[in-house]
C-alpha cells in the first residue's frame, strides 16, 4: 500500500501548494488593489495612529491639529471652528471623510510614511506629519465673517501679485469640529467661495472691457450708443431704470454699468475672442487652486436646460454674457481672479492656499512658489481698465467702498434673480487696492437681496475686508 | 542519536518560540518585558518534557518529530490566541493540558490499538450519534447557519466533528482491511473501469450519504469535506483504484454542484467566495464580510508581516474588522502579522507533520495500522486545507479549526488524541519483528 500513500501525499503536495500560491495573491500580487479598495478600513485605521501635522493661519494662528485620543490614536479639533471651516475644511479618519485642505494637503499633514515601515515600523517612533502653513489672514477672515453676517454669501480675497489667498469666508458655514452629515439652513459645508454659482452681473463688465480693449476693438474713450432697449440675439435688454444714455465714453459706460453698451462690445468683439479672453482669466476650468477637486467649480454660461454650453457655443447669447447675464454661473474665488488679474499688471496668478510645509524639527521642506497661470492681457489694457475701475469707485456705483486715502479700483454687480419684475437681487462687487500698487484682490457675492444693488450691499463687505488687510500690512 | 533525544532537542525551539513570541507580545503590549513570558515559556516546557517522558517510558520507539512539531504548533497557536485574547489562551492552556492527559490516557489504554478494531460498528454509531447531536434541540446550536457545536449550560461546549472524524477513521481502517480485496477482485471490469462489488462497497456508499447528510441537516459544509475526503483517501490507499476516487469525486462534484444551487446557505457562501470584494455582498448579513477582510487582512501583511500585535482585529467603535480571529480567522491573523514568509512557515510546519505520519502508515505492518495512521494524516492535512483553503479563497469558506493553532477545548483535545494513535502505530512499526 505503499505507493497509493507516496502518491498521495504528492496529491497533499499539491493541495498546500495551492495554499501557499493562494497567500502570495493577496499577500504579495494583488496587495497594493486590495489595501487600496475602497471597501478596505484598514489604511484609515491606521491614519487614526498619526499625528497629522498642524494647520496654521499666515500669522501662525493655529487652524487645525491633533489631540491625543483613546487608544493610541488621535483626533483633530479645530480651535477657530466656523472662521476658517470652509478653507480648513475637516478629518475624521475613522470615517475616511476628508475635506478642504485636509483633504489635499493630506498627504503633507499625515507626512511621509515610507512602504519600509513594514520592517521597521516597531523601530521608529509614531509616525507625526508636517505642519502646513496657509495664506490665510485671521484679521481679513474676521472682518468678512461680521460683514456677512445675517447674509448667505461669500467673501474671497487675493494677492494679485503671489495668487495667495487671504481670504477664503462663506456663510452659512459650520463647525468642523462637529460637520454636519446633511445640509440645513443654518449649517453647511458646501463652500460658497468655490462651489456656489453666481450670477457676477455686472462685474463680468471687467472681462467684456478687457476683451475689447486687449483686442484692439476699443479704447476707454470709444463712443458707442446706450441706448435703451436694444434688441440683443431677438429680445429687449434694458439698462438699469430703462434709461438711455446716448453716446458714451466705455469710461463711463463702466462707471455707471451701461447694459446696452457691453452688450454691444461683447457683440463686436465675438464669441471666439470674447471665449478666448474668458479662458484666460480661468473661465471654463476648474481654478488650478490646491483644493480638492470635489470642492471646486468650474465657472461657466449655462443653457437654459441645465447644461454648460462648451467654449465658443453658437447657442451662448454672447451680448448677454458680456454683462454678466446669459445663463453665466460663477464663484467668488473665480471673480477675484479677475480682478487680480487686471492689478497685477493683466498676469494672472496661480491661487494658492498652501504658503509652506514645515517638518517636526522646524526643517522647511516645501514652499510654494508663486507662479504664472496665464498672461491674460498686455500691462497697457490692464492700467486702462484699472483707470476705469477707478472711476466707479470714484463718482459711479462703488462708492461706497471709497477707503479714504487709499485708491481703490471696482466693479459692482446686481443681477436681477427670480420672476420678471421681482425685486430680488443677487448683489455682488469686485475689487483691488491700493490701485497703484495692489496689494488686495477681492470679490464678494450675496445670495440675495431684496432690492439691493451691488453698491449698497457687498461694496460695504468689501471695504471692510479690504480695511483689515490694508490696515495689517496685507 | 537516539529517537527520544531527538524529539527531546526538537522541543528546544518550540519553547524557544512560546517564550520569544510571549515576549514579542508583551513588548508590543507595554512597551515593558514582563517575566510573565518566560513563565509561559518555562512552564510550557515543563508540559512538552513531561509528555516527553511519558513518550520515553511508553512508546520509546515512536517516530520522534511528530511530537515536537506538533508542539511548536501548539505553543504558536498558543501565543497567537494570547495575542488576540489574553483570557482564551489562559483556557487554551488549561484545554492544552486537559488535551495532554487525554494524550496519555489514549497511549495507555490502547497500548494494542488493534483491538480498537472490534469495536468498530460501536465507534462509527457514537461517532455518528456525535455528528447529529447539535441538531438536538435543548443542546446543539448553530453558528453562521452551520450545527457545528453542542452546549450543556453551565458545564461545557463542544464540537462532536472534531471526534467524530476520529471514529470515522477508525472504522474505515478496520472496514478497509476486511474487505480491501473483494473491493478490488470481486468487481467487474466495465468500459475499463473496475466497478467494485455493491455488497462490500455498500458502507462506503452510506458513509457517502452520511457525508452529504451532514452537509444537509447540520449545514456544516467543512466538516462534510474533511469526512468524504479523508474516505476516499483511504480507499484509494486500501485499493491502489483510482477509478473509485474518479468515481468518488464526480459523485462528491454533483452533490456539491446540488447542494450549493439548491441549499440557500451553501449557496450564499459560494457567492461571497466567487465575488468577495461585491459591495452589496459585501454589506449584507453573512455576507462576505469576513472572506473580504481575511483577503484585506492578508494584503496587509505583505512579505514580511505588521509584526506581533500589529495587525488591526477591531473597528474604533468595538465592532470586529476581523470576525472570528480566534477560530475560522487565525490564519489571516497570522499572514497579517508574520506576512508570506511566516504563514508559509506554519504550512511547511503541517506538512512535515503529514508527512511524519504518512511516513509511520509506511512503516506499518498491517493493513489496520497503516490505513489508521494514513487516514488520520490525510485528515489532518484536509482540514487544514478546508480552513486555510476557505480563509485564502481556494474554496468557500467554511468553518472548521486549524489544528492545534486555532482556539477551542474540542479541537486540541481531539487533535492530540489523533496525534497519540498516530504514535501508538509509529512505536509498533517500529518495534523490532
Amino acid at each position: 500500500m505503499n505507493a497509493p500513500i507516496a502518491r498521495l501525499f504528492g496529491v497533499v503536495v499539491l493541495l498546500f501548494a495551492l495554499l501557499v500560491v493562494w497567500t502570495s495573491r493577496w499577500t504579495v500580487f494583488q496587495a497594493s488593489s486590495l489595501n487600496n479598495n475602497s471597501l478596505n478600513v484598514r489604511t484609515l485605521l491606521d491614519e487614526l495612529h498619526i499625528k497629522r501635522g498642524q494647520i496654521l493661519a499666515a500669522d501662525g494662528t493655529v487652524l487645525a491639529k491633533s489631540v491625543p485620543a483613546p487608544g493610541n490614536t488621535w483626533t483633530r479639533t479645530y480651535p477657530t471652528g466656523r472662521l476658517f471651516s470652509q478653507p480648513v475644511g475637516f478629518s475624521i479618519a475613522a470615517k475616511g471623510e476628508a475635506s478642504g485642505l485636509e483633504e489635499s494637503a493630506g498627504s503633507d499633514l499625515r507626512g511621509v510614511q515610507t512602504g519600509l515601515s513594514s520592517i521597521f515600523g516597531q523601530l521608529s517612533p509614531r509616525p507625526v506629519g508636517d505642519d502646513v502653513y496657509t495664506t490665510l489672514n485671521p484679521k481679513g477672515q474676521q472682518a468678512a465673517q461680521q460683514a456677512l453676517a445675517g447674509m448667505h454669501g461669500s467673501v474671497v480675497a487675493l494677492n494679485p501679485s503671489t495668487g495667495a489667498v487671504e481670504v477664503m469666508y462663506s456663510n452659512p458655514g459650520y463647525n468642523n469640529n462637529d460637520p454636519p452629515s446633511t445640509s440645513s439652513s443654518t449649517d453647511t459645508t458646501f463652500n460658497r467661495a468655490t462651489q456656489g454659482a453666481y450670477a457676477p452681473g455686472s462685474t463680468f463688465k471687467i472681462v467684456t472691457a478687457v476683451a475689447g480693449i486687449d483686442s484692439g476693438k476699443y479704447t476707454p474713450n470709444s463712443l458707442i450708443n446706450g441706448k435703451s432697449p436694444l434688441v440683443v440675439s431677438g429680445v429687449p435688454l434694458s439698462n438699469d431704470g430703462d434709461k438711455s444714455w446716448g453716446l458714451q465714453t466705455l469710461t463711463t459706460a463702466m462707471t455707471y454699468s451701461i447694459n446696452t453698451i457691453f452688450a454691444q462690445v461683447a457683440q463686436n468683439v465675438g464669441r471666439p475672442t470674447m471665449t478666448e479672453y474668458m479662458k484666460r482669466f480661468g473661465f471654463y476650468s476648474k481654478p488650478p487652486l490646491d483644493f480638492p477637486s470635489f470642492e471646486l467649480a468650474t465657472s461657466k454660461p449655462v443653457g437654459p436646460n441645465g447644461h454648460p454650453y462648451p467654449p465658443g457655443s453658437p447657442n451662448e447669447d454672447i451680448g448677454r454674457i458680456g454683462i454678466g447675464e446669459g445663463g453665466m454661473q460663477v464663484t467668488p474665488l473665480q471673480m477675484a481672479m479677475v480682478a487680480a488679474a487686471v492689478a497685477n499688471g493683466g498676469t494672472l496668478m496661480t491661487p494658492h492656499l498652501i504658503d509652506r510645509v514645515v517638518d517636526q524639527d522646524g526643517r522647511t521642506v516645501k514652499t510654494t512658489n508663486p507662479s504664472v497661470y496665464s498672461h491674460v492681457m498686455k500691462p497697457s489694457t490692464a492700467a486702462e481698465v484699472t483707470k476705469m475701475m477707478e472711476k466707479v469707485v470714484e463718482e459711479g456705483t462703488g462708492t461706497a467702498v471709497q477707503l479714504g486715502g487709499i485708491s481703490v479700483a471696482g466693479k459692482t454687480g446686481t443681477a436681477q434673480i427670480g420672476a420678471n419684475g421681482s425685486n430680488l437681487t443677487q448683489p455682488a462687487f469686485v475689487a483691488f487696492a491700493p490701485a497703484d500698487h495692489p496689494k488686495v484682490a477681492i470679490a464678494v457675492n450675496v445670495d440675495i437681496s431684496n432690492g439691493g444693488f451691488g453698491g449698497t450691499v457687498a461694496a460695504p463687505i468689501a471695504k471692510a475686508v479690504l480695511q483689515a488687510l490694508l490696515s495689517n500690512g496685507g | 542519536m537516539s529517537a527520544r533525544n531527538r524529539e527531546l532537542l526538537g522541543l528546544i525551539p518550540a519553547s524557544l518560540l512560546v517564550t520569544a513570541g510571549f515576549a514579542g507580545v508583551f513588548i508590543q503590549r507595554s512597551n515593558a518585558l514582563s517575566n510573565v513570558s518566560l513563565t509561559y515559556g518555562a512552564l510550557f516546557l515543563g508540559l512538552c518534557i513531561a509528555a516527553h517522558v511519558f513518550i520515553r517510558i511508553t512508546l520509546p520507539r515512536a517516530d520522534p518529530y511528530i511530537f515536537p512539531l506538533v508542539a511548536v504548533l501548539a505553543s504558536f497557536g498558543l501565543v497567537m490566541v494570547y495575542r488576540i485574547d489574553p483570557t482564551l489562551a489562559r483556557q487554551q492552556a488549561q484545554w492544552f493540558v486537559l488535551g495532554l492527559i487525554l494524550f496519555a490516557g489514549t497511549i495507555l489504554l490502547f497500548r494494542d490499538y488493534r483491538k480498537l478494531e472490534r469495536y468498530r460498528y460501536i465507534i462509527v454509531l457514537i461517532s455518528l450519534g456525535l455528528l447529529v447531536l447539535p441538531r438536538f434541540p435543548g443542546i446543539g446550536y448553530a453558528a453562521n447557519g452551520a450545527y457545528l457545536g453542542v452546549r450543556i449550560p453551565g458545564v461545557f461546549v463542544f464540537q462532536p466533528a472534531e471526534f467524530a472524524k476520529i471514529g470515522l477513521v477508525i472504522f474505515l481502517a478496520s472496514y478497509l482491511r476486511d474487505t480491501r480485496q473483494v473491493l478490488v477482485q470481486g468487481g467487474r471490469r466495465f468500459l475499463g473501469i473496475t466497478i467494485p462489488p455493491l455488497k462490500q462497497f455498500g458502507p462506503v456508499v452510506v458513509i457517502w450519504g452520511l457525508a452529504m447528510a451532514t452537509l444537509v441537516v447540520l449545514s456544516d459544509t467543512g466538516s462534510s469535506v474533511m469526512f468524504y475526503g479523508a474516505l476516499l483517501a483511504m480507499l484509494y490507499v486500501a485499493t491502489n483504484r483510482l477509478s473509485f476516487v474518479v468515481i468518488g469525486l464526480v459523485a462528491a462534484a454533483v452533490g456539491f454542484w446540488y447542494l450549493g444551487t439548491h441549499i440557500p446557505h451553501i449557496h450564499a457562501r459560494v457567492e461571497t467566495w466567487l465575488h468577495p470584494l461585491n459591495p452589496a455582498l459585501y454589506h449584507a448579513p453573512l455576507g462576505s464580510y469576513q472572506v473580504a477582510n481575511s483577503m484585506f487582512a492578508q494584503a496587509a501583511g505583505g512579505l514580511f508581516g505588521q509584526g506581533f500585535g500589529q495587525a488591526a482585529l477591531t473597528l474604533p467603535n468595538g465592532g470586529a474588522l476581523l470576525p472570528a480571529p480566534q477560530t475560522d480567522m487565525i490564519y489571516a491573523v497570522i499572514t497579517d502579522e508574520l506576512g508570506l514568509f511566516g504563514a508559509v512557515a506554519v504550512l511547511m510546519t503541517y506538512l512535515l507533520l503529514v508527512a511524519r505520519g504518512f511516513k509511520a502508515a509506511t512503516m506499518a505492518r498491517d493493513s489496520f495500522s497503516t490505513l489508521l495512521a494514513a487516514g488520520l494524516s490525510a485528515m489532518l492535512a484536509l482540514q487544514v486545507f478546508v480552513i486555510v483553503g476557505g480563509v485564502t479563497r481556494v474554496i468557500p469558506l467554511t468553518g472548521v479549526t486549524l489544528p492545534f493553532i486555532s482556539y477551542g477545548g474540542s479541537s486540541i483535545i481531539a487533535n492530540l488524541v489523533l496525534v497519540a494513535l498516530l504514535l501508538l502505530v509509529s512505536d509498533r512499526a517500529r518495534r523490532p519483528a
